[in-house]
């Protein structure tokens, strides 16, 4: 495995390897904080090459009904935003780089130069920032050229060629392509809005764009990562881990899931 | 930084997938602001619709309890509906059509909005739903009725506290899903630009009037404009008009709730800003920057945070805040009833509150204007039950209560 674990350098390696990168999302502290974290390695160890960190937010205004469920158990289990620093350091201990994926009032609140270094001291890779667009982040692009970090803005099919170009001049890291409009949550097709929204992101960045929202299964992974560079699930993950019964019997279903979507994205090789 | 601020307060906090449909809102709106003949056809509405201009009505009985001040009410509550809602509501719907949208959505705290939007909707034959707290609208009914009446579908939110900052979190949900055809009616001044600004402008009626009104009563500008803020909408549709004047205390009056050591909504007593919504704006959150549940006896006024202009105004001092409890709220509503016969919103009760305050500090010299935004009959529940006028028999009036575990606020009134 590379020691050198940026997000820029991960994609290219999968790129090499003739296939997308699996980005694989878990909320911190659901079902609570230490099973977050397990869940993440065991991510890893299976074969996502980028966790996306979510931090719970009270009012997570993009997410559908199973991920706002699972923060809402993080928040009532105590569940704070320096937890995000212990999974990003485990994380990377574990061989993956570590994006935190959070609604823009938590940076807010903690202070954006003093959570960047914070991020940054945690071995995390950079922001992913759902509720927060180019225009409104002059602070966080610096502090994000400071620290070094990825800072990772969505583009969506509504997006017009202004908005592609505003938004993938603003990335490091990768271009967050939202497959469809509306919020997180598994869909039984991702549709074609995905790949013309794709392909217009790509004439204009030399970026890699990876597309989340809505994949759930294997064979959905390896129909993006046709033409995608990372193919990102978030809700399938969230969902598995809330199954009834004990911890352990739930990772194991986070790890055949994750296999699963490993071989798809392999599957999908350009 | 976006255009749309108030200095530092306002902006765009929003999903990137909103902001075409932002941009051309934008564009509408302001195309429509320099059309005579979208001016004309919303002023022939507030003419033979809406009822406007709504009158003036100096309340002396009311003022000899406020030092003898002269109070003057903006009556907004005569308006259809029942309060100053429809002002903006009527317009937004003119500019839904104008888009070429074909369906409206909008979040209600308990009602009065979302009554509003389902007459407009009625009014002009646009497809509507309303979001809304699963706890109000259990309490509420007869609301969900009204709504349901004009033709509106109502959905009842279950997550978080389950309601009026849940209901917006699933309008704004919905409008990303359905963006194309939809247009997202927001009832107050706060979301993502151009909304508070928006808003504003179709509330600003209610200050050009009442100005002039003022003038033409007592031959001067009035010593203060008070007004209860909720987001904010009444308060900023009266302040607008009175910016350039000088000499004119702004008053915008918060709801303290139990007070500032138990539950409350004094955001500006307390709160530092945030983002909530769209807009950076005084934000109840606690360390982390998850956002506090606000408690008001009045719904109207319940939510965490507040318009960014009234942000901007208070920064600068050319507004003042201040807040009444609760029970300062009920006594104020008691007493204009009593006095004057006119049954307040229990929301503009609190801006009367506050005029009672501020009357004895400008003694008999002074004049006050106070914009009464809304009528309560829809408070009777709430008044009943605060006051006890349904005798011993506690069963006769519900407690309000809700069986749902994850029910938490007070849904008794309506926003």
């Amino acid at each position: 495995m590379s020691t050198d674990l940026g997000v820029a350098d991960v994609l290219a390696r999968c790129g090499a390897e003739g296939r997308a990168a699996l980005i694989g999302y878990l909320p911190v502290g659901f079902p609570d904080v230490e099973g977050s974290i397990r869940a993440m390695v065991a991510m890893v160890e299976c074969g996502v090459d980028i966790v996306e960190v979510g931090l719970p937010y009270s009012d997570p205004l993009m997410d559908g009904p199973v991920i706002q469920n699972a923060v809402e158990v993080a928040l009532q289990g105590g569940a704070h935003v320096v937890d995000g620093f212990r999974a990003t350091r485990a994380v990377r201990d574990a061989g993956a780089p570590a994006l935190v994926m959070s609604y823009w009032n938590l940076i807010l609140r903690r202070g954006v130069d003093r959570y960047a270094a914070e991020l940054a001291a945690a071995g995390g890779a950079g922001l992913i920032t759902p509720d927060l667009i180019p225009d409104e982040a002059d602070e966080w692009i610096a502090a994000s050229e400071r620290e070094g970090l990825d800072r990772v803005f969505l583009v969506a099919p509504s997006s017009t060629p202004e908005r592609l170009s505003r938004v993938t001049d603003s990335c490091r890291g990768f271009v967050y392509a939202a497959s469809t409009m509306g919020v997180t949550g598994e869909r039984t097709s991702v549709g074609s809005a995905a790949r013309d929204l794709v392909d217009r992101t790509k004439a204009l960045t030399d970026l890699p764009v990876c597309v989340g929202l809505g994949v759930s299964n294997g064979d959905q992974a390896a129909e993006l990562a046709q033409y995608a560079d990372g193919v990102i699930v978030g809700t399938a993950f969230v969902r598995t881990l809330s199954g009834e019964g004990e911890l352990g019997a739930r990772l194991d279903a986070l790890r055949e899931l994750t296999t699963e979507l490993a071989r798809g994205v392999r599957e999908g090789a350009r | 930084m976006t255009s749309g601020r108030f200095g530092e307060f306002g902006g765009r906090y929003v999903p990137e997938a909103l902001i075409p449909a932002l941009e051309q809102l934008d564009e509408a709106r302001l195309s429509a602001m320099e059309d005579p003949t979208f001016q004309a056809e919303l002023a022939e509405l507030h003419r033979t619709y809406t009822g406007r201009p709504s009158i003036i009505t100096e309340v002396p009985r009311f003022a000899a309890h406020a030092g003898g001040a002269r109070i003057i009410l903006k009556r907004e509550d005569l308006n259809h509906t029942g309060s100053h809602k429809i002002n903006n509501v009527i317009a937004q719907a003119l500019l839904t059509k104008r888009m070429g949208k074909t369906r409206v959505i909008a979040e209600t705290g308990a009602g009065q909005h979302g009554v509003a939007t389902a007459t407009a909707a009625a009014l002009m034959g646009l497809e509507c739903r309303v979001y809304m707290g699963k706890v109000d609208t259990e309490r509420q009914a007869l609301n969900v009725a009204r709504m349901r009446m004009l033709g509106a579908e109502v959905v009842a939110v279950e997550h978080g506290s389950a309601t009026l900052k849940d209901a917006i979190n699933e309008a704004l949900r919905d409008w990303v899903a359905n963006v194309e055809q939809t247009h997202y009616l927001i009832g107050t001044v706060t979301g993502p630009h151009p909304f508070p600004e928006m808003v504003r402008d179709f509330h600003r009626i209610i200050g050009v009037e009442a100005r002039e009104q003022v003038l033409g009563l007592t031959g001067r500008l009035p010593d203060a404009v008070v007004a209860c803020v909720g987001g904010g909408s009444n308060a900023m549709g009266i302040f607008h008009r009175f910016l350039e004047d000088e000499g004119v205390r702004l008053i915008g009056v918060e709801a303290g709730g139990e007070g500032l050591d138990g539950r409350h909504a004094a955001r500006f007593a307390t709160a530092v800003p945030g983002v909530l919504h769209g807009a950076m704006s005084y934000l109840m959150q606690d360390e982390d920057g998850q956002t506090v549940d606000s408690h008001s006896v009045s719904a109207g006024l319940d939510y965490p945070s507040v318009g960014p202009e009234h942000a901007h105004l208070r920064d600068t001092g050319r507004a003042e805040y201040v807040h009444a409890t609760d029970e300062q709220a009920m006594e104020a509503f008691a007493l204009l009833c009593r006095t004057e016969g006119i049954i307040p919103a229990i929301e503009s009760a609190h801006a009367l509150a506050g005029a009672l305050v501020l009357g004895r500090e400008l003694g008999p010299d002074g004049t006050i204007l106070v914009n009464l935004s809304g009528r309560g009959d829809k408070d009777m529940h709430t008044a009943a039950e605060w006051f006890n006028l349904v005798g011993d028999d506690a069963g006769t009036v519900p407690s309000g209560e809700s069986d749902d575990p994850g029910a938490t606020g007070d849904g008794r009134t309506q926003l």
